[in-house]
């Protein structure tokens, strides 16, 4: 099935982190997704949780190189949802009559796995950071995730100079290689 | 800082890995010079250590970069949902803000005035604004907005009156629907139930989820308790064999998931909604109704109200306009007790017979709708011409 224009342009938009693709996919799917998680024994917790990690999959799916969307965006959102949210309930123990909703589906078991894999990854980073502890963890943010550049971090955590900051950002950067490899290696 | 040194040392970091850690990211990133990066070259050539903590640095730095990034994504989701909430483009099925509500419906109707040149449109406007005004407590500061709006709908509505007698269907010529809502079957024959104030007209017709028009009767109108009883007139109307849900008995449970059908839109499409029971009273301690939590919208009006196992618990009948969402229901046991004294002195209704034994126990919910959704109707009213 080929995609029409307008999704496709949607999914370009997406993949650059445009907030007005974002906004768009967002407002047309989330409350199909909410409806599908309230009838089946969900709350509206859960329904934005599940929605945003397929929010997630679909961004990463667009940004990836090999991206080609056979479906429908809200179908392929729906798809990812229900897969998501079945298997949680599995996981907690409960069970829904399996209500599901006239949409149509697509597999998306490869996509699935690819997500779980990224997410699993996610979260060893984060959990790798935050066991880091002060400065180092606000430091390696200030510089990766907020990419201020050394002469300001400096300043703002009070290093004489750039080069005093920069030598313990590498000193940090290592500490959290150690703990990000450490629980990487298990994982695989 | 003493920690930090002391950590430092206990996990062997020394400068020369530093050193070695920074010349890397400068390999990877480019900014090495020419003889500088062959010469970096040669040596992961023949050091495999070497090379190999080149790999794994450029792995964990397209880690971190996809770590960032997604962060970054969850940020914009988080804002994103925030921001629809706030809106009112999407709802979590609490109070919505009346910021929120206001902005929707000026963001509706400001659709619907450049949509107002098609018949339905207008139709559901002139509904739209009687409904809203009745209300229990219309606070005029919050309707400010819409009010003016209206104002030109109402003009609006006025040239398109002379389009609305060029239609041809069960609506006599040269008449006006003056208002609407939503109505029931509560028994096959053809008897809907709906609100008082829904058939403010002489005479109305019923229209079905697929657009079939059947001409009706009004037989009998309650303003007090705003009910009303209609009945399908219509040689065309194929009665069902029985109604799929029951006109419950008993009163209904606090903290019962509830939904209803009914038409709030403009081009006549049924439409599900689903909330909960959220108190066993009405509007200011009304017995005769029950308040419930969901979304509901002008058009709603006397829609059926049912819980799980497909058993009408109510009439929706009113909402607050100062706390979105709050809803008002006539309970389902008052539909019995007014038929019942209905038969004592009209022997028209003599013959109804309302469904005790509900078919959709059990049910998924979209069967169940299914099946309801042929038995609800959307009700235009209107005046005779003079």
């Amino acid at each position: 099935m080929k995609v029409e224009l307008n999704e496709q342009a949607l999914l370009k938009g997406l993949a650059r982190d445009d907030a007005k693709a974002i906004e768009t996919i967002y407002k047309e799917n989330f409350t199909m997704v909410q409806t599908f998680i309230i009838n089946n024994n969900g709350s509206y917790d859960d329904a934005r949780d599940i929605f945003q990690e397929a929010m997630i999959a679909l961004y990463e799916k667009a940004k990836s190189d090999s991206f080609v969307l056979t479906s429908k965006i809200s179908t392929y959102v729906y798809s990812i949802c229900r897969r998501l949210w079945f298997k949680r309930l599995q996981q907690l123990g409960r069970y829904s009559n399996q209500i599901d909703s006239l949409e149509e589906t697509v597999a998306v078991e490869d996509e699935l796995e690819f997500h779980e894999k990224k997410n699993a990854e996610f979260v060893i980073m984060d959990r790798a950071l935050n066991s880091l502890g002060e400065p180092c963890k606000s430091l390696l943010e200030g510089f990766y995730v907020k990419k201020i550049d050394m002469q300001a971090l400096a300043k703002e955590f009070g290093y004489t100079n750039a080069d005093n900051a920069k030598n313990q950002k590498y000193k940090c950067l290592m500490r959290l290689k150690k703990l990000f490899f450490a629980q990487y290696n298990i994982g695989e | 800082m003493r920690n930090i040194i002391l950590e430092n040392k206990a996990m062997n970091i020394h400068n020369e890995d530093i050193l070695m850690l920074q010349t890397i990211e400068r390999y990877l990133d480019g900014s090495m010079l020419p003889d500088e990066q062959a010469y970096f070259e040669q040596l992961r050539k023949n050091t495999p250590e070497i090379d190999q903590m080149v790999v794994e640095h450029s792995m964990f730095l397209s880690q971190m970069d996809e770590y960032v990034l997604q962060r970054n994504f969850k940020h914009s989701l988080h804002n994103v949902h925030a921001k629809l909430l706030a809106t009112g483009e999407i709802n979590e099925g609490g109070v919505v803000t009346t910021k929120g509500k206001v902005v929707q419906l000026y963001n509706r109707y400001k659709k619907d005035l450049l949509v107002a040149a098609s018949v339905g449109g207008a139709i559901a406007i002139l509904v739209s604004c009687i409904a809203l005004y009745l209300s229990p407590t219309v606070n005029g500061s919050q309707l400010e907005l819409l009010g003016s709006k209206m104002a030109k709908m109402e003009r609006n509505v006025m040239v398109q009156g002379i389009i609305l007698d060029n239609v041809k269907d069960k609506l006599p010529e040269n008449v006006k629907v003056i208002s609407g809502g939503t109505g029931f079957l509560i028994d096959a024959k053809g008897y809907i139930a709906t609100n008082a104030h829904v058939l403010k007209g002489s005479d109305a017709i019923v229209v079905n989820s697929n657009g079939d028009e059947f001409k009706a009767s009004i037989i009998h109108v309650d303003k007090q308790s705003d009910f009303a009883l209609l009945k399908i007139e219509d040689a065309d109307y194929q009665p069902l064999k029985s109604l799929p849900y029951a006109i419950g008995k008993s009163s209904a449970d606090l903290g019962e998931e509830i939904f209803t059908l009914g038409y709030p839109r403009d081009d006549n499409s049924i439409t599900y909604t689903q909330g909960y029971l959220s108190a066993l009273r009405g509007f200011k301690g009304d017995t005769a109704s029950y308040q419930i939590q969901m979304n509901s919208n002008p058009g709603n009006s006397g829609g059926p109200v049912l819980n799980k196992n497909g058993e009408v618990i109510g009439i929706l009948s009113s909402r607050e306009v100062q706390a979105d969402g709050v809803t008002f229901a006539i309970k389902s046991k008052n539909i019995h007790q007014l038929v019942t004294e209905l038969r004592k002195v009209d022997t028209s209704v003599t013959k109804i017979k309302m469904p005790t034994i509900t078919n959709l126990r059990g049910k998924e919910r979209e069967a169940q709708v299914k099946k309801i959704q042929d038995c609800v109707f959307s009700i235009k009213a209107y005046n005779k011409a003079r």
